[in-house]
């Protein structure tokens, strides 16, 4: 049975999430590519330098917030329906639908106001040039501030009705465990509602305020930490999406199945505990916080490596057991008899390749003092464009060719061009990011619409920087015509007519180690939450109380426009 | 739980490595001696460094000599500039000499960076950020403002000149020497 026949409701709720975070892919594609050439100095004919930033604060917007949050909606909005096997509920999903599109539609309207002269809307000038971290004290307009705070509530019922649907379910069953997808969506989301009360009160009781002209200033420190304390755990909100398809999915599509159904529990817990209290890890160069609780930082950073390290193992074992399944001998030989030319799988494989890379990069950044070499500069987009760019973004592509179809009932069309793909993305990704990486190690700054100084010049370390610029405008490109390829496909795909048979289906193949094997604790929600709740009270109890002693929005600083 | 033998000499293995990342940035910390960027800088009121009434050297920002071979480099950053360090007004200070930067914001969030050293701090309004550095050779050091602050974010740049000891301290005399003469002049126009 196939997906869209069993659940023909919840189909069309993925369907319009997806929709929704492909049209915010296709656009933040399309300001990628303008900055990638423009920044590079290959051509400055879209946007003045001015405006380059308002590309910028786009692209961040678009892909990292609005594609991301719309995709893993829809990815856990199937994942709960099938593992649960019931539909969801329809009232709150949809309203969880409607209050992020609303948002969407707030901060998208009021970052292109800033294209078109920013015209003055109910007495604040329309522009959010404030980039994807929008540091106080410069000022968006309110409705930038209030589309974001919609998108994150959104996203919060959306989270509910995953809930339901497994309380429902537990009335049910009430002695089986919970199924591993419904597992690792719901963990996910309970890291999410503790990460995200920090962004929410950043925004709703300072920024939005203080943007109305209802409070006079705000303390940019704490308004950053704030920020951080969401900042970081956002990562493992797109990441563990991705590891979801890569433990659950992947090794269907290796021909085999998922090696520990113990071991990926335990990953997502660790997640939970460990996401929140390292947020001061992107604050290692900021005034005003005392060195101790930065270490405490880098220590929880490094200890995130572990799930990720395990994942690496189990994800590996999981596709090598697939591939003996299929025949396959020798030490490394069974990387051949693997199906490269799935575009599902060749995408979600390219994706964890990648995101070793980034990983390695990550650990730079998370050392403390070696982070003083990179920090701020375009090795940081090099490391991200790794992980959120390629790591989820490129495993939300594959599986789309995957899902697409199920939710859907309709076959893939252009598969010459799906197949083709993931390479494109590979291919320009490692074009682009390595160049990033080296121009970073030779100081040249992110977030700059033209890198050049009247008063020195940059050196290249290893490599020219001419040769860098190339290579990053050049790998720029790829990455737009693989975004763009994608996009062909699923329109092809969407508009095509309902025929045929599917040869994919939505049954996930028992792990070798199973469920049973692990111990009931795991699946405590009320306990792991109490201790990641407990290690954030400890990493940012001390240094938030000390912030906020002298006055809530001391020392301050009035609203300036950008 | 049952854990495969291959998984546990990874776990073990992945264990180690995470101690050991720790282990090289607490030795860098505690054994090479490289600082972080933490609260020593205190508070200040951006208003005030806007105003250029903190009754602090921020409100003449600069080099200060607080001592033999010390020096303490007053910056204020704002939209779009370092005062002292953009365009013909380079920061200068003598090579080889122990250097503490105290950076401040007047307006928003900007970023504080030599290019290719460990000087590397963000600005932000309200705060201090303090920086201890020694430059061994002398030479031009670019300086740029490395957190996104405005529409002209990337004319924000500058440069350090480090000059060797001897010709840091004539050029000291020589500006004393010219101050003091127009000092003396301005007098005698009175």
């Amino acid at each position: 049975m196939v997906f869209v026949d069993s659940y023909p409701k919840t189909s069309k709720l993925v369907r319009s999430e997806f929709l929704v975070a492909f049209v915010a892919l296709g656009i933040g594609a399309l300001f990628g590519v303008v900055q990638a050439l423009h920044r590079t100095g290959v051509f400055r004919g879209f946007v003045s330098s001015a405006d380059y930033y308002t590309i910028l604060t786009g692209h961040g917007v678009l892909l990292a917030l609005v594609f991301t949050t719309f995709f893993i909606a829809g990815l856990f909005t199937w994942a709960v329906a099938n593992s649960l096997e019931r539909e969801l509920p329809q009232r709150i999903a949809w309203s969880a639908f409607w209050i992020m599109l609303t948002g969407t539609v707030l901060a998208a309207v009021s970052i292109i106001g800033g294209l078109v002269g920013a015209p003055s809307i109910l007495g604040h000038d329309l522009k959010a040039d404030v980039l994807f971290t929008f540091y106080a004290p410069m000022k968006a307009h309110p409705a930038f501030y209030i589309g974001a705070a919609l998108i994150i509530v959104g996203s919060w019922v959306a989270g509910l009705a995953y809930f339901k649907s497994l309380w429902e379910w537990r009335s049910e069953n009430p002695d089986e465990r919970i199924p591993l997808q419904t597992f690792m969506v719901l963990t996910t989301m309970l890291m999410w509602y503790v990460s995200t009360i920090g962004v929410a009160v950043e925004v709703v009781a300072f920024l939005i305020p203080w943007s109305l002209g209802l409070i006079q200033n705000v303390d940019p420190l704490l308004t950053r930490t704030l920020f951080w304390y969401f900042g970081h755990p956002v990562v493992y909100f797109w990441l563990m999406p991705a590891y979801l398809v890569w433990y659950t999915i992947l090794p269907k599509l290796a021909g085999g199945r998922l090696f520990s159904d113990p071991l990926a529990r335990v990953v997502f817990v660790a997640f939970l505990l460990l996401s929140t209290p390292v947020g001061f890890h992107h604050q290692y160069t900021d005034p005003g916080i005392p060195s101790g609780y930065k270490f405490i930082a880098m220590t929880n950073t490094m200890f995130l490596l572990l799930p990720s390290l395990l994942t690496a193992f189990t994800v590996v074992a999981s596709v090598e057991h697939g591939a003996r399944q299929r025949g396959a001998k020798g030490y490394l030989s069974w990387l051949r008899n693997l199906p490269w030319g799935k575009p599902a799988f060749a995408g979600c494989m390219l994706a964890g390749l990648m995101f070793a890379a980034g990983g390695f990069s990550g650990m730079i950044n998370a050392g403390m003092n070696i982070n003083y070499l990179i920090h701020n500069t375009i090795w940081v987009p090099g490391h991200f464009h790794l992980t959120v760019g390629t790591a989820f973004a490129l495993t939300a592509m594959a599986i789309s060719y995957w899902l697409v179809p199920q939710i859907t009932g309709k076959k893939l069309r252009q598969r010459s061009i799906a197949t083709l793909q993931p390479y494109v993305w590979f291919v320009g990704m490692a074009v682009m990011s390595n160049a990033m990486h080296r121009a970073g190690l030779a100081g040249i700054p992110r977030r700059t619409a033209e890198p050049t100084y009247d008063e020195f010049a940059f050196e290249g370390v290893a490599g020219t920087v001419g040769e860098m610029r190339i290579q990053i405008a050049i790998g720029g490109f790829l990455l737009f015509v693989g975004a763009a390829m994608f996009l062909i496909v699923m329109a092809d795909t969407l508009l095509a007519r309902r025929g045929g048979t599917l040869s994919v289906n939505s049954n996930i193949p028992e792990p070798l180690s199973g469920a049973d094997h692990s111990p009931r604790i795991l699946d405590n929600y009320k306990l792991w939450t109490a201790i990641a709740l407990l290690l954030i009270v400890i990493a940012y109890g001390p240094p938030l109380a000390s912030m906020v002693a002298d006055g809530l929005f001391a020392p301050g600083s009035p609203p300036i426009p950008v | 739980m049952q854990v495969h033998r291959f998984e546990k000499v990874w776990l073990g293995a992945a264990i180690l490595l995470i101690v050991g990342f720790i282990a090289t940035i607490a030795y860098g910390s505690v054994g090479v001696g490289v600082g972080m960027v933490d609260d020593s800088g205190g508070q200040i009121s951006a208003e005030e460094v806007q105003n250029g009434n903190t009754d602090t050297p921020f409100d003449d920002p600069g080099v200060v000599k607080t001592g033999d071979d010390k020096y303490t480099v007053y910056v204020v950053a704002r939209q779009f500039q370092f005062v002292p360090g953009s365009g013909d007004n380079p920061i200068q200070v003598p090579a080889g000499a122990n250097v503490t930067f105290r950076v401040t914001s007047a307006d928003v969030v900007h970023g504080f960076s030599v290019v290719e050293t460990n000087i590397n701090t963000m600005v932000i309004p309200g705060q201090v950020s303090e920086v201890s550095a020694r430059f061994n050779e002398p030479g031009t050091y670019g300086l740029i403002c490395h957190e996104y602050c405005g529409a002209a974010h990337h004319t924000m740049g500058g440069s350090v000149e480090v000059v060797p000891p001897e010709e840091y301290d004539m050029q000291q005399e020589n500006i004393d020497q010219s101050a003091d003469d127009a000092q003396a002049q301005e007098e005698a126009d009175q």
